[in-house]
């Protein structure tokens, strides 16, 4: 379980980018974060496990506040949270397998992880992960011989090597085209369901976001403005996050375009 | 309906120097300074023709470039360039990789990080001949000097490139790594050397090629090497054994040159 108590951001030039957020996450539970550009969204998840310093306030996962640990208590912090990212942040010439293993990185020392020596259960954990997101053939290619949704894929699977507790998702369908941002967020949703693994997602995309998410929780300049189930998004609550728009044409559009997708997409969905 | 009339002409607005009062000043002031300078230059035409007759004798000799007479001399200093070139390349990579990494402000703290920049600055002040001078100043004629010097100026080289190409490294790769609970080795194994690898590769080949034609040089205040047999030929007036000591230098410039181009394209 993860809990936020009163966490703020001010940065060095003197913007704050969080205010005093604070709310939970129960294991299993997929939690949507939106909100405009500059709200602060990726601030907060990086101030979770620290590759941003938070200016106060408490992040307690399982019980440890993680914002006080430094040194190698904050490595064996940071390996229990899996995260996930924008442009999918894989080390692009490195094969798809020493993406995948990195995962291990907190876990193995610097010897065995620079002779590339895993254990064959963290070897045999990557090659399942690798089949589970459907690249089983690609585990030797190099990570930029791959296209945008596999590339994805290695990303989730480099998160879920780790064996984390948590996860942490950075814009994952920013730069893929609709369909895969589906089959993307179908698969983080159905990986957190399977492990009962909380995740938060930074997402830009409200539909998505209301589809595959249990939670929304709206942010606005630093502070939650919203927190709900994703039905309870009204159009009035949109507004208060995001300010004047035409909501309803943006739903109109999209159920018009689901509704003309058809149905064979579903069944390769699933890879 | 009023139709809105555009201009139709258009012309780039100045982007340094915007007042035209400046402009013009330092446009005619830089013309003045330029033929008062040209002027200055006291040109001996005598001397000039008398260089161009030499310099003729040294084109003949190039033609005819003799190999045999002295091959034994050019033999052992091309043998001692190249073991000099290789021996210091090899050393200098060694110290520089450390140095550069130490240098590369996203992965050292401050101390360390001054401390490499300051060798860095320390070994670019110098150019190689001073710092051959001075050498074969301290530890005599020879080839030793000779790699010191190459060794020293390879670090100021190779360390500078390699720590701006690490700050030039994608970060969110780093931070991807980092995310993972990786710790500094692993974050320097696992994000940063593959980013730098192959420019590293490439750098470390064209230094390769550098030290030698700096081999050549230093030779000539004394560090040893092909530039010691080239200094002697050329000062017994053995035009034709320079030309050919000359064009040996060219030939593995160039063998280097094309072999080293082919594993950068490999490495990529």
């Amino acid at each position: 379980m993860l809990e936020l108590d009163r966490l703020s951001k001010t940065y060095a030039t003197g913007d704050t980018a969080l205010s005093q957020v604070s709310f939970e996450v129960p294991a299993g539970q997929v939690v949507g974060l939106i909100g405009p550009s500059g709200a602060g969204k990726s601030t907060l998840i990086r101030c979770i496990n620290r590759l941003v310093e938070p200016s106060g306030g408490k992040v307690i996962l399982s019980g440890t506040n993680l914002v006080t640990l430094r040194g190698n208590a904050l490595r064996r912090a940071r390996r229990r949270i899996g995260m996930i990212f924008q442009e999918y942040a894989l080390v692009e010439r490195l094969t798809v397998m020493e993406n995948v293993l990195s995962g291990r990185l907190g876990y193995v020392p610097a010897w065995r992880s620079f002779l590339r020596r895993y254990s064959p259960e963290d070897v045999a954990k990557a090659f399942s992960l690798l089949e589970q997101v459907g690249l089983s053939d690609h585990f030797n290619k190099r990570a930029d011989a791959l296209s945008g949704g596999q590339r994805q894929r290695v990303g989730i699977a480099r998160a879920l090597e780790q064996d984390p507790e948590l996860l942490l998702v950075d814009e994952p369908t920013a730069s893929l085209d609709p369909k895969t941002s589906r089959q993307i967020m179908r698969l983080i949703g159905s990986a957190c369901r399977k492990r009962n693994l909380p995740a938060i997602i930074n997402i830009h995309d409200v539909l998505l976001a209301q589809q595959f998410t249990d939670r929304i929780i709206g942010l606005k300049a630093g502070e939650v403005v919203f927190d709900g189930k994703p039905e309870a998004l009204t159009d009035q609550v949109l507004t208060r996050i995001y300010g004047d728009e035409d909501w309803t044409r943006m739903r109109g559009e999209e159920n018009a375009g689901e509704e003309s997708q058809p149905p064979t997409v579903d069944l390769a969905e699933g890879l | 309906m009023a139709v809105q009339s555009y201009p139709g002409r258009w012309k780039r607005p100045p982007v340094l120097l915007t007042n035209p009062f400046w402009r013009r000043a330092i446009y005619t002031g830089a013309l003045v300074y330029l033929v008062l300078a040209l002027q200055s230059v006291e040109i001996d035409w005598q001397r000039v023709w008398l260089g161009l007759d030499r310099g003729w004798k040294f084109i003949e000799g190039f033609l005819v470039p003799d190999f045999t007479t002295r091959w034994r001399d050019i033999r052992e200093g091309l043998v001692e360039s190249l073991t000099m070139t290789l021996t210091s390349t090899v050393a200098g990579i060694l110290v520089s990789v450390p140095i550069g990494i130490g240098a590369a402000r996203n992965l050292a703290p401050a101390p360390i990080y001054l401390v490499c920049r300051s060798i860095i600055t320390l070994s670019r002040s110098f150019q190689e001949v001073i710092i051959a001078i001075l050498l074969v100043a301290m530890f005599g004629f020879g080839p030793f000097a000779g790699f010191l010097t190459l060794s020293f100026a390879t670090i100021g080289f190779l360390s500078k490139l390699l720590a701006e190409d690490i700050e030039e490294c994608d970060r969110s790769q780093i931070e991807a790594i980092r995310a993972t609970g990786a710790g500094w080795w692993q974050v320097v194994n696992y994000a940063v050397q593959p980013q730098v690898m192959p420019r590293l590769v490439g750098l470390s080949l064209y230094r390769l090629d550098i030290n030698f034609r700096e081999s050549a040089v230093i030779g000539i205040v004394g560090a040893g090497g092909i530039g010691a047999t080239l200094n002697t030929a050329i000062d017994r007036y053995e035009y034709d054994s320079a030309g050919a000591i000359l064009i040996i230098i060219i030939a593995i410039v160039l063998v280097v040159e094309y072999s080293s181009s082919w594993i950068r394209r490999w490495v990529q």
